[in-house]
């Protein structure tokens, strides 16, 4: 093999494929089977991360940077003035299957520009799924992206070899879309997703009836949407997100703060500000829509379409619904414990447990792991809790803020002075 | 104050507490055998390791924590904290006290609090063990990794790795415990040898594969160009990769 050559292509397709921000390798349930290679964890793993600080769970490339389309906003489109390259089929199988042995990834995360049609990309997407499980016996993770406008024929047999397929909408508005993809709209995008949707539903009534119904896409499908190339704002975005999680079973949706790429007029320019503070919100708005048990309309409403930047968004409809407040710990419904800011998912439960044994003070939320310095401020415990009495204050917000910041921002540390530049946040 | 001395073994520890209940020894103190300082001050009662008894501790626990329980309490132990043999006998005390309850979900007691952060430090370090090991192809067709975990994990990963790889001989080397886990397409074997890193490193040509060092390349390579700078967020980057474990990561090396 010639290894220069590989390293080079690696380059620009590794490259190409870094803004997909999906890295996860959960949800898979393969099992090595006679004694072949790999086995997938089902919790996921990163085996590494980037100096941006992302997870690297995947060896995550394009087939080809190639592209018939010219999407403003994408790296790979046709009127780009960059190199161009493609792996063969057997590279790609060659680089995973030696980086698995190696420990260094879960599995493949295959993506590509679209050269010739839709069919013919994912033909070759299909072609590599499909050689890493019959031919090599891999049992690690496989991700093939799904392209707009591919066959249901296709997207069967790649929900056969694949763990997770995932559909980039990537602009959350059709008339967004409009403005910077021309050549794609919404409906494209949709179709092969709402196949493989059905494909996982019948999957699923399949195997309640019969014993080996063959896997498909055990990992489920996933979206992308970028943040802030566009004008959307974020009750736009969380609509679109609930929408997909209602209507097509999807396992994520991925936010992806534009990285400006592009001198095009219609787009931020290059030099601005990655919006890295508003993907971080949308980020815990999904989590409470799926962990928490919020529904979309309580975290953001039509006529106050932004996410609030200076506190979460639970911290944001907690002060908005203060009286839902003070929530007694000791007796409280686990649905309510967890809407209080400050309260994590696995920090709710072990209350629950806990206080069947004794009636719990600040002091034992604090070693159960809970963030007092913002809890303390809605619930009622045994023994002192001082900060209550802030409750009904009409500036406790600011009063948090405080109490928030000074934890977080010593004197004379210029690191966290990026959360007050303003140009930084949005 | 009873001092009681076993052989740093689970099974060792398990004995010690079957006895401590045996012979109601007062106020016991367990220790390690090989702990000489401990050994100074006073004289310690030795404890034999018997498989028979500790197996009825293992039972019994089991009975009433259930098997998660027990692998808490396997996991804190294997933290080699000082004095986590004292910490996990009061929470059997504390469980045999209270036999209709599964007392590891009290997280308000102090020592089961304690276990309960151990046992998920340990846990951490396990998943690291799996995350970071990166292995090496030797020349014999072996894929070679070596770790200096925090804490005792190796044995906790077999079963990640055996699972994981069938197909192709590995060898795991802790090189702080000296010891080492070798499958060998067909079994798993627990191997103790001193082994001299040194000479591995002098002698790379001679030890590894020939296209070993082609595919950390472009690993290495591949790790620089998934990254977007423009995110750049290094305090992020080392929250989770924390510059102890950069020894092991290939990615991390400079060729």
């Amino acid at each position: 093999m010639d290894y220069e050559k590989l390293k080079e292509k690696l380059e620009i397709l590794a490259d190409a494929a870094k803004y997909d921000v999906s890295c996860s390798s959960s949800g898979g349930n393969r099992k090595n089977k006679n004694k072949g290679l790999g086995d997938s964890s089902a919790s996921g793993i990163c085996h590494t991360y980037t100096e941006d600080g992302r997870c690297v769970s995947l060896l995550k490339i394009l087939l080809t940077n190639f592209c018939i389309y010219d999407c403003a906003y994408c790296v790979t489109r046709k009127s780009n003035d960059i190199k161009r390259a493609a792996f063969t089929v057997d590279e790609v199988v060659d680089l995973t299957i030696n980086f698995y042995r190696r420990n260094y990834i879960e599995g493949l995360f295959l993506s590509s520009g679209i050269f010739k049609n839709a069919d013919y990309t994912m033909e070759r997407l299909v072609r590599v799924a499909k050689k890493l499980r019959l031919e090599h016996n891999f049992n690690g993770y496989i991700h093939l992206k799904s392209i707009p406008g591919a066959s249901d024929e296709l997207m069967r047999e790649a929900g056969l070899y694949a763990d997770r397929l995932s559909m980039n909408l990537e602009i959350p508005t059709e008339s967004g879309l409009k403005l910077l993809a021309p050549d794609k709209d919404h409906q494209q995008m949709i179709k092969p997703m709402g196949f493989v949707k059905n494909e996982l539903i019948q999957y699923k009534e399949e195997s309640k009836k019969y014993k080996h119904v063959p896997k498909f896409a055990p990992a489920g499908q996933s979206t992308q949407v970028i943040v802030g190339a566009t004008q959307e704002n974020d009750y736009q975005i969380i609509q679109v997100a609930d929408h997909f999680y209602n209507n097509f079973n999807l396992k994520r949706v991925y936010y992806s703060g534009y990285v400006p790429i592009s001198n095009d007029t219609r787009l931020p320019a290059i030099g601005a500000q990655v919006p890295v503070v508003r993907e971080n919100r949308l980020y815990q708005a999904d989590w409470l829509m799926r962990f928490y048990g919020f529904k979309a309309n309580e975290i953001l409403e039509k006529n106050n379409p932004f996410l609030d930047l200076e506190v979460d968004p639970k911290m944001g409809w907690a002060l908005r619904n203060i009286t839902q407040f003070p929530v007694i710990i000791q007796n409280a419904p686990l649905e309510m414990i967890l809407r209080v800011p400050g309260i994590g998912v696995k920090s709710a439960h072990k209350i629950v447990h806990a206080r069947r044994f004794q009636n719990l003070t600040l002091e034992h939320l604090k070693k159960i792991g809970v963030a007092i310095n913002r809890a303390r401020y809605f619930i009622s415990v045994s023994g002192d809790n001082t900060h209550l009495k802030f409750l009904n204050a009409l500036n406790l917000k600011q009063i948090i803020l405080t109490d928030i910041k000074s934890k977080f921002e010593k004197p004379f540390d210029n690191q966290t002075s990026l959360l007050n530049d303003v140009t930084f946040l949005r | 104050m009873t001092l009681l001395s076993y052989d740093s073994t689970f099974e060792g520890f398990l004995t010690v507490v079957f006895e401590i209940f045996e012979f109601k020894y007062q106020q016991p103190k367990i220790i390690r055998s090989n702990d000489a300082q401990q050994n100074l001050f006073a004289e310690p009662i030795e404890i034999i390791t018997d498989d028979e008894k500790a197996d009825r501790v293992l039972k019994k626990l089991k009975g009433q924590l259930e098997a998660d329980g027990i692998r808490v309490l396997i996991y804190a132990f294997l933290s080699e904290n000082e004095g986590i043999e004292d910490i996990l006998f009061d929470v059997i005390q504390y469980a045999i006290a209270n036999p209709a309850k599964n007392i590891l979900k009290d997280f308000s007691n102090d020592a089961v609090l304690q276990i309960t952060q151990l046992t998920k430090s340990v846990g951490r370090e396990k998943h690291r063990m799996e995350a970071f090991i990166r292995f090496e192809l030797l020349k014999d067709g072996i894929y070679f990794a070596k770790i200096d975990p925090d804490f005792d994990v190796l044995t906790l990963i077999i079963r990640h790795f055996k699972n994981r790889y069938q197909d192709q001989k590995w060898l795991i080397y802790d090189l702080r415990r000296k010891y080492g886990v070798y499958y060998d397409l067909k079994n798993i074997e627990i191997i103790t040898m001193d082994l001299d890193i040194k000479s591995l490193g002098d002698n790379k040509n001679q030890v590894f594969s020939d296209i070993e060092i082609e595919y950390q390349k472009l690993w290495a390579e591949y790790f620089d160009h998934t990254n977007i700078k423009e995110r750049k967020n290094k305090k992020l980057h080392l929250q989770h990769v924390p510059k102890r474990y950069w020894k092991y990561l290939t990615e991390k090396k400079s060729f």
